[in-house]
C-alpha cells in the first residue's frame, strides 16, 4: 500500500536503505550502504536498522562507504550517527553533497533540559496552591470594589451608562435561555410529581401533591435549577468571551482607549444577570408547576385547574419574593465570577480552556453555597403551617 | 522533471463573487515561487486550496502528482507528511512546550525513540538558530521572532520537500525578517527545498523568490522572474513594484538596470 503510493509520485520511486557487509583488500571489515536514507525509506523500519547498525558499529575499525548513498536528509544521518555511538567513525566515504548533514550534528547531542528532582515538591504544590487561592481572593475583592465604584459613577451620571449593554446582555442571557430553562424546568416538575404521588398514594395523602410541589419547586428547585442553567450556558459564554477578548489584545485595546473594561463589559453583564435571572426563575418554576400539575393530574386524578387554585393556599406569597431575591443574588454571582475568570485568562488556548471550566464549576458551587446560606437565614420566613 | 505542484483550470466562488476563474499555476522542484497580488485577490485561498484546507469550486490541484480533492484520505495524508507549512502566526501549538512543538510530527510517526527525538528536536533549533534553553518554555513567553523560527523548525522537522510560507517575514522587525529570509535561502540551498510563500514584503519578494506569480483579475497574471513581471504594463504592477517603496527594494538587488534597458 505505502509503496503503492510513493510509486505514483513522480521522482520519488521508492529506494530501500540497503547495508552491505564486506572486507577491504587488506582484510578489514566494511560496510556500504546504499540506496535512499530518507524519512520516507526509513520510517517504517527504523528500529531495525538501529539495531543492524549497532552491531556493525560495535567494531570500531570498520570502514563505512556511505558515497553509493542516492538520497539522504537529516533524520537518516542522525540515525547512522547514533548508531556510531554519538561521534564519527574513524573511516568514513561520504558524497560530496551529503556532508552537510553531518556537520551539525556533534552539538546535538547536548544534555536535555530535565527538571531536577524537588524534594519539597509537596510543599510547593501547596504554597502554590495557597498563593493561588489568595490570588483569586484578591481579585475577587479588586472586582468587586471596582465595580461598586463604578456603579456609584454610574448612578452619577445616569446618561453614560451602559445601557446597550446591559439591554443586549439581559437578551442574551435571559431571553434566549427561555427555551432550555422551560423544556429543563417541565420535564424536572413531572419527574417531580410522579415520583411524590407514588408515595401520596400508599398514604392516601394526595392532595398534599400541591404543597410538596409548591413549597419545593418555587422556595428551592426552581431558583438552583435556573441558576445551574444559566451558570452552564452564560457564565461559560462570559469567560470564553472575556478570555478571547484577552488573547486578541480587545482587552488591552479598551484600556488604552481610556474606556474601562469593568463600565462596558462586566458591569452591563451583572446588571443584565441580576435582572434577567429572577424572571428565568419564575418561569422556570412557573413551567415546573405546570408539569407537576399534568403529571399531578394523570396519577392522582387532581384537576390541573384545583391544583393551581389550591397553590396560594398552600405557598405563601414570601417564598416568591424569596426566590426572586435568591435570583438577583445567584445571577449578580455567576456573573461576577464567570468575568472573574475570564480576566485570569492567559493569551493561550489551554488557558481558555481551563478558566471557562473552572468558571462553571465554581459559579455552580458558588450558587448552591449560597442557597445554602438563603436556607439557614430565611428557615422560619415563607412556611405554611397546617 | 515532473512538476510538484499543478493547478489546473481552477475557480474559486464565493457567493455570487469570484475570486480565481480558470486560474493555472505549475512549480517545478526546487524552486522558489511567491504569489503576490493585492488584498481580496485570493493568494491566501489559493495556498489554503493547494494544501487542501479548502476546496475549490471547479479545477484540480495536485501535489507530488496526486490529486488532492477527490484522492482517498491515506494518500493525501501521505502528501501532508511531504510539505511543511511555516503559518503567519506561528500557529504552535499553545498547550505543548517549544520542544514538544517541535517533537510533535516525529512522535506522531511512531518510528523513533525519544532518544533520537530529542537530538532532532535539538539539530532543528540549532537549525533554525535557537538556544537550546528556549526548548523548554512555553509558546506565550515567547516573542514573535522566535515564534516564527520554531514554527519553521516545526514545518522541517519531517524533512519536508515542498515547504509553504504565509507571509514569513510579516510582523518581524526589518532585522529580524532580513535575518529570516537568510535562513530561508540558506535552507533552501542545503535542503534543496521548493518554496511556496505568499508574500507582501518586497525585500522578502525580491532576494528570495525565483519565480513571481502575481494574481489579479481572478488569474495569474504574470507567473516568472522578477524582470519579467516588472516589464508588464498593469495598474497593480505599476503600484507594487514600482512605487516608491517597490523602486527602493528593487534597486536594492540591482534589478533596476535591466528593467532599464528594457525600456
Amino acid at each position: 500500500m505505502t509503496t503503492n503510493n510513493m510509486q505514483q509520485a513522480p521522482a520519488q520511486a521508492i529506494l530501500d536503505p540497503e547495508v552491505k557487509e564486506s572486507r577491504t583488500g587488506d582484510g578489514s571489515p566494511a560496510v556500504t550502504l546504499s540506496g535512499a536514507w530518507d524519512i520516507r525509506a526509513l520510517e517504517a523500519r527504523a528500529k531495525l536498522l538501529k539495531t543492524r547498525l549497532r552491531l556493525l558499529a560495535a567494531d570500531s575499525g570498520r570502514r563505512w562507504d556511505l558515497s553509493p548513498i542516492q538520497r539522504l536528509d537529516h533524520i537518516g544521518a542522525l540515525l547512522l550517527w547514533q548508531a556510531w555511538g554519538k561521534r564519527r567513525p574513524a573511516q568514513l566515504a561520504l558524497a560530496p553533497g551529503h556532508e552537510v548533514f553531518f556537520s551539525n550534528l556533534d552539538s546535538a547531542a547536548g544534555a536535555a533540559p530535565r527538571v531536577p528532582f524537588d524534594p519539597v515538591r509537596l510543599v510547593r504544590a501547596l504554597g502554590a496552591g495557597m498563593l493561588l487561592a489568595h490570588e483569586h481572593l484578591i481579585g475577587m475583592v479588586q472586582l468587586i470594589g471596582q465595580i461598586l465604584i463604578d456603579s456609584f459613577d454610574l448612578l452619577r451620571h445616569p446618561l453614560r451608562g451602559p445601557w446597550r449593554e446591559i439591554s443586549a446582555s439581559v437578551f442574551r442571557v435571559g431571553t434566549q435561555a427561555l427555551g432550555i430553562t422551560a423544556l429543563v424546568g417541565f420535564l424536572i416538575g413531572v419527574v417531580l410529581s410522579y415520583l411524590s404521588a407514588e408515595q401520596l398514594k400508599s398514604f392516601g395523602a394526595n392532595v398534599f401533591i400541591v404543597n410538596i410541589l409548591g413549597m419545593g419547586i418555587i422556595r428551592e428547585l426552581g431558583p438552583v435549577i435556573a441558576a445551574v442553567l444559566v451558570a452552564g450556558r452564560s457564565g461559560s459564554a462570559i469567560t470564553a468571551q472575556l478570555g478571547v477578548m484577552r488573547v486578541t489584545e480587545e482587552l488591552d485595546a479598551l484600556s488604552v482607549m481610556g474606556i474601562p473594561h469593568t463600565v462596558r463589559l462586566i458591569l452591563p453583564k451583572i446588571v443584565a444577570l441580576a435582572i434577567a435571572m429572577p424572571l428565568l426563575i419564575l418561569w422556570t418554576s412557573g413551567i415546573a408547576l405546570f408539569g407537576g400539575a399534568i403529571a399531578a393530574s394523570m396519577e392522582l386524578g387532581i384537576s390541573v385547574n384545583s391544583f393551581l387554585s389550591g397553590l396560594p393556599a398552600a405557598v405563601p406569597t414570601a417564598n416568591i419574593w424569596l426566590a426572586m431575591g435568591k435570583g438577583i443574588v445567584f445571577g449578580a454571582l455567576i456573573a461576577l465570577v464567570a468575568c472573574h475568570f475570564g480576566l485570569r485568562v492567559q493569551p493561550n488556548t489551554e488557558s481558555l480552556g481551563i478558566g471557562t471550566t473552572n468558571s462553571v464549576v465554581t459559579s455552580i458551587t458558588a450558587v448552591i453555597i449560597a442557597d445554602a446560606i438563603f436556607a439557614v437565614i430565611f428557615s422560619d420566613i415563607g412556611m405554611s403551617f397546617l | 522533471m515532473s512538476p510538484i505542484i499543478e493547478v489546473a483550470g481552477l475557480w474559486t466562488q464565493f457567493g455570487d463573487h469570484i475570486v480565481h476563474k480558470d486560474l493555472n499555476l505549475t512549480v517545478m522542484p526546487g524552486e522558489v515561487v511567491s504569489l503576490v497580488g493585492g488584498s481580496g485577490s485570493g493568494k491566501t485561498t489559493l495556498m489554503r486550496q493547494i494544501l487542501g484546507l479548502e476546496q475549490p469550486a471547479r479545477g484540480t490541484v495536485k501535489v507530488f502528482g496526486i490529486p488532492l480533492h477527490g484522492s482517498k484520505v491515506q494518500m493525501v495524508q501521505k502528501i501532508r507528511k511531504r510539505w511543511g507549512v511555516l503559518f503567519q502566526q506561528g500557529a504552535l501549538y499553545s498547550a505543548l512546550s517549544v520542544y514538544d512543538n517541535i517533537a510533535l510530527p516525529l512522535r506522531e510517526l511512531r518510528a523513533f525513540d525519544e532518544d533520537f527525538i530529542h537530538d532532532m528536536v535539538m539539530l532543528k533549533l540549532d537549525m533554525v538558530d535557537i538556544e537550546r534553553r528556549h526548548a523548554a518554555k512555553m509558546p506565550a513567553d515567547l516573542s514573535g521572532g522566535m515564534i516564527k523560527r520554531i514554527a519553521l523548525a516545526r514545518a522541517l522537522v519531517l524533512e519536508p520537500e515542498l515547504v509553504f510560507l504565509d507571509e514569513p517575514t510579516a510582523g518581524l522587525d526589518p532585522d529580524r525578517s532580513e535575518s529570516f529570509v537568510k535562513l530561508i535561502r540558506s535552507l533552501h540551498q542545503k535542503l534543496n527545498l521548493t518554496v511556496v510563500m505568499v508574500t507582501h514584503d518586497l525585500d522578502t519578494l525580491v532576494s528570495l523568490s525565483d519565480k513571481i506569480a502575481v494574481l489579479a483579475e481572478q488569474k495569474l497574471i504574470v507567473y516568472g522572474s522578477l524582470q519579467e513581471a516588472i516589464a508588464v504594463k498593469h495598474p497593480f504592477i505599476l503600484n507594487f513594484f514600482l512605487g516608491e517603496r517597490g523602486l527602493r527594494a528593487l534597486s536594492a538587488v540591482g534589478a533596476l538596470g535591466k528593467l532599464n534597458s528594457r525600456i
